[in-house]
């Protein structure tokens, strides 16, 4: 077990961006996304000439004057600790990256970057306007993932990202990569999510306890979700999203670059459409994934799916057509109300489809049973 | 002189006997009502001496005092006129009826001294049998409705000037016939109109059947709203007990007419009702929309978009079947037994997330579907999610109609009963009952399995078992089956997760 530990001077540059927050929002909010990654590339004079000319020496010196003693002062008031990118803790595939954090602030379990290679984990990320599809791909995704032991990676936003960790926490590790502080929840209607993760995963930022987000901190979080994995899968995304900053960030270093297809009508789908169209790796389920990771058939997903009778395979194949609702399968398959409604909580049941609160049916990534055999 | 008569006033359904004293004596004309009259009361005066005058009688020019007994009592309303009208005839010398004293009557009077219907005439012409009177006089317009209270004469009158033949014995009034107590509702909207859509009819049929509470969420146009409105249709008729008590109510709330031509009431408040009006209130304390809706259906249409101290405010009625409101001087207690049909957009602009066009952000979704799992909604037992209906749902022919479902769910009503006791029903189980329902080994496997599958709360469960119930009654069954219990699991509300 490598203790987290971080110097002084990485340390340092956290506090400073902290302290840069405003004056980065507003130089970077022409295209923030384009801009703050390549701006954290800069070292810390340059960066703060850049940012904010006039109180330069003024924001430096302070910076200079946070005493190793004080910084751990206020780790441990945040219960939280550090390691950077002179220690062993480090994740490897942050190495790679020119424009990597100095340091990362965690809060949970160290254990987590403990010999953290890109091709152990995954990174996850979507839109926050996901549709039910989504969300249960993105929970499936997750859940199987973390059950064939890779590390899950995402940004507790909303949509996908919450519910990727949702679905890994349950079966298996888990880190969130925050734009604010490691000690804020943020979105705060997360806040229950975050402190399972806390308590059960990891939550790391390159930025200091107590840290505001901004806007520009999310695309500079972005690079830190696409540099940890190995591969970056893509689960919903409009065609303008910041979920696509990340893929081509993702890209940009080399890793393995993934989309859930969706309907081609779908506006949710239409970011991991155009990727697909432009050579993404097709992930279709957690297999998809592995495959593409760690070579075809290097870690097979054993799923047993339960047999089906004829009746009820005829409705699973309605609600993969599509057919969302249970007055809609009952319609398109000529069934009456109550023998339908049978049928989708049987399959409900054996895993095939579930259900939202607002009686929404949508079909899991389980192989249909027809399938499995081939 | 001195004169008195018996009336009435209204306080919530109920009506409180009121005693009217005139006394009419020398002094400076003037024209006084004492005894707490609201503003309603005190105008009496000035109808009472019009109508008095216009009808041929003398309004005496000396000082005329009218205590309303008992003083501590809030009077309300224009419905004492012809109380006040008569006992100062009396006490005037201009009629000589010594009966006065024993019969009661109630009833507003115009300025040419004809009579006005009033509100809560059945109440009051019970109350007046209560109260050991003769006989109950009334404005002619309210008389079938009095008539509905047996075991006392019933005298219509249509103005102050028929008073002299009454007493005189000239005119000798007919009993009115009371109005028809229709049992079975006849021509209201019908359950053929609903076409396709066949797990919306389910949901209906079984919520009919247990008297669950229902919640219906689709896009707007999707059929919602009709669906409600053909639910009373579908339940069973009154019993003879229940619409006398329903008349009651709707006569308090003056719309006696209009709520028996349509058998169970049907009520769909809008959704900018204050919780006063939900629940009822106010001084002195006046119905609400839960128990004008009492032994038929309260629908909430845009459930998200009600306030939520409203909601809230209908929990307990809901729970207890009456609305208790208390205030400083009083407390009353009135009757709300209603089925809860609730409905509700998908998000706030309506279309629901799959449609393209749908442009909510994520967080205003969150907090409306947020709404949807509030303390009342978590007392709704049935979830339907309505879908567009498709164009051959729409071009196919009518669906069953409402007296076909109507017949299977009085059926299941009446198993229920023999179990549960008269009047009650599935929905009303407690969880005690609700477990020792006659399960067969395969359904209980299959909640079982749910149950620790989905981590169901034991409320959940308990939800299950009391839709299942209600799908064997209609079924027939003894048992509850499997598949009556699959069927339970799809129709469940479910808790957000």
């Amino acid at each position: 077990m490598v203790e987290p530990r971080a110097c002084p001077d990485c340390l340092r540059r956290s506090w400073l961006l902290a302290s840069l927050g405003p004056y980065i929002e507003r130089i970077a909010t022409g295209s923030p996304g384009a801009r703050s990654p390549e701006l954290l590339r800069l070292a810390n004079e340059d960066l703060v000439a850049v940012a904010a000319p006039k109180v330069a020496a003024q924001l430096l010196a302070r910076a200079a004057a946070l005493s190793e003693q004080h910084l751990a002062a206020e780790l441990a008031a945040a219960q939280c600790w550090a390691c950077c990118r002179h220690g062993d803790l480090y994740p490897e595939g942050l190495r790679d990256a020119t424009d990597a954090p100095w340091a990362l602030i965690g809060r949970g379990d160290p254990a987590l970057l403990d010999g953290l290679e890109p091709v152990g984990a995954v990174t996850i990320v979507g839109a926050r306007r996901a549709t039910s599809y989504g969300r249960e791909i993105a929970r499936e995704l997750g859940r199987e993932l973390a059950a064939a032991g890779m590390v899950v990676v995402s940004g507790l936003a909303f949509g996908v990202d919450a519910c990727a960790h949702r679905g890994a926490i349950d079966a298996g590790r888990t880190i969130a990569v925050l734009g604010c502080g490691p000690d804020t929840a943020y979105p705060a209607a997360h806040r229950s999510l975050w402190r399972r993760i806390t308590e059960e995963g990891l939550v790391i930022s390159e930025l200091p306890p107590g840290a505001t987000p901004w806007r520009w901190t999310f695309p500079a979080r972005n690079r830190v979700m696409a540099a940890l994995a190995g591969m970056t899968v893509v689960v919903e995304a409009a065609a303008r999203s910041g979920s696509l900053i990340t893929a081509d960030l993702a890209a940009d270093l080399g890793r393995d670059l993934g989309a859930v297809p969706g309907p081609i009508t779908s506006r949710a789908s239409a970011g991991p459409n155009n990727l697909l169209a432009g050579g993404a790796c097709l992930v279709r389920d957690a297999q998809d994934v592995l495959d593409a990771m760690l070579g075809p058939g290097a870690k097979p997903i054993e799923r047993r799916p339960p047999d089906l009778d004829e009746a009820l395979a005829e409705v699973l194949a309605a609600v993969e057509a599509g057919e969302s609702s249970c007055d809609g399968a009952a319609a398109a398959l000529g069934l009456s109300g109550p023998d339908t409604a049978a049928a989708l909580s049987r399959l409900e049941l054996c895993g095939y489809v579930t259900c939202s609160a607002l009686g929404i049916y949508s079909r899991t990534l389980l192989p249909s049973p027809g399938a499995a055999a081939i | 002189m001195l004169a008195t008569a018996r009336t009435f006033t209204l306080d919530g359904i109920a009506a409180r006997p009121v005693r009217v004293e005139v006394d009419v004596h020398r002094g400076l004309p003037g024209f006084a009502i004492v005894g707490l009259p609201d503003a309603a009361v005190r105008e009496a005066r000035e109808r009472v001496r019009a109508a008095l005058v216009n009808c041929g009688f003398e309004f005496p020019l000396r000082r005329i005092v009218v205590n309303l007994a008992p003083a501590s009592l809030r009077k309300a309303g224009p419905g004492m006129d012809l109380a006040i009208a008569s006992a100062l005839l009396s006490a005037s010398g201009q009629l000589e009826w010594e009966a006065l004293s024993r019969v009661a009557m109630a009833g507003e009077l115009a300025l040419d001294g004809s009579t006005r219907p009033v509100n809560g005439a059945l109440a009051i012409a019970e109350a007046a049998r209560e109260g050991g009177a003769e006989a109950i006089v009334v404005p002619a317009e309210n008389g079938a409705e009095a008539a509905l209270a047996e075991g006392i004469d019933v005298i219509a009158l249509d103005g102050l000037g028929r008073l002299p033949a009454l007493v005189a014995g000239d005119w000798e009034p007919q009993r009115p016939r009371a109005l028809p107590l229709r049992v079975a509702a006849a021509g209201g909207p019908d359950l053929a109109d609903l076409r396709g859509q066949p797990h919306l009819r389910h949901a209906l049929e079984v919520a009919a059947a247990g008297g669950h509470s229902l919640l219906m969420i689709g896009p707007p146009g999707a059929g919602k709203s009709l669906a409600a409105s053909r639910l009373p249709s579908i339940l069973p008729p009154l019993a003879a007990v229940e619409a006398l008590e329903v008349a009651r109510i709707a006569s308090a709330c003056g719309r006696l007419g209009e709520s028996l031509s349509a058998g169970r009431p049907f009520r769909a408040p809008h959704h900018t009702i204050s919780p006063a009006g939900l629940v009822g209130g106010g001084s002195p304390p006046r119905p609400g929309e839960a128990t004008m809706a009492h032994r038929g259906v309260l629908f909430l249409d845009e459930l998200c978009e009600f306030r939520r101290d409203a909601l809230e405010a209908l929990r307990a009625p809901l729970e207890a079947g009456e609305v208790s409101i208390a205030r400083a001087a009083s407390r009353r207690t009135l009757p709300c037994r209603f089925m809860l049909v609730a409905a509700a957009n998908p998000c706030p602009c309506g279309r629901g997330e799959a449609d393209p066009d749908c442009s909510c952000a994520p967080i205003a979704v969150q907090r409306y579907q947020g709404r949807l799992s509030g303390a009342l909604a978590d007392r709704i037992d049935i979830l339907a999610a309505v879908r567009q209906p498709s164009a051959t749902d729409i071009g196919g022919g009518p669906g069953e109609p409402s007296a076909d479902v109507r017949e299977r769910v009085a059926d299941a009503r009446e198993r229920q009963e023999q179990r549960l006791g008269p009047g009650r029903c599935n929905a009303e189980m407690t969880p005690g009952e609700a477990r020792e329902c006659a399960l067969s080994s395969e359904a209980g496997a299959l909640l079982a399995e749910l149950y620790s599958r989905q981590r169901l709360s034991g409320r959940a469960h308990d939800r299950a078992l009391r839709l299942a119930q209600t799908i064997a009654d209609l079924a027939g069954a003894g048992t509850i089956g499997e598949e009556q219990m699959a069927q339970a699991l799809a129709l469940r509300r479910r808790d957000r997760g």
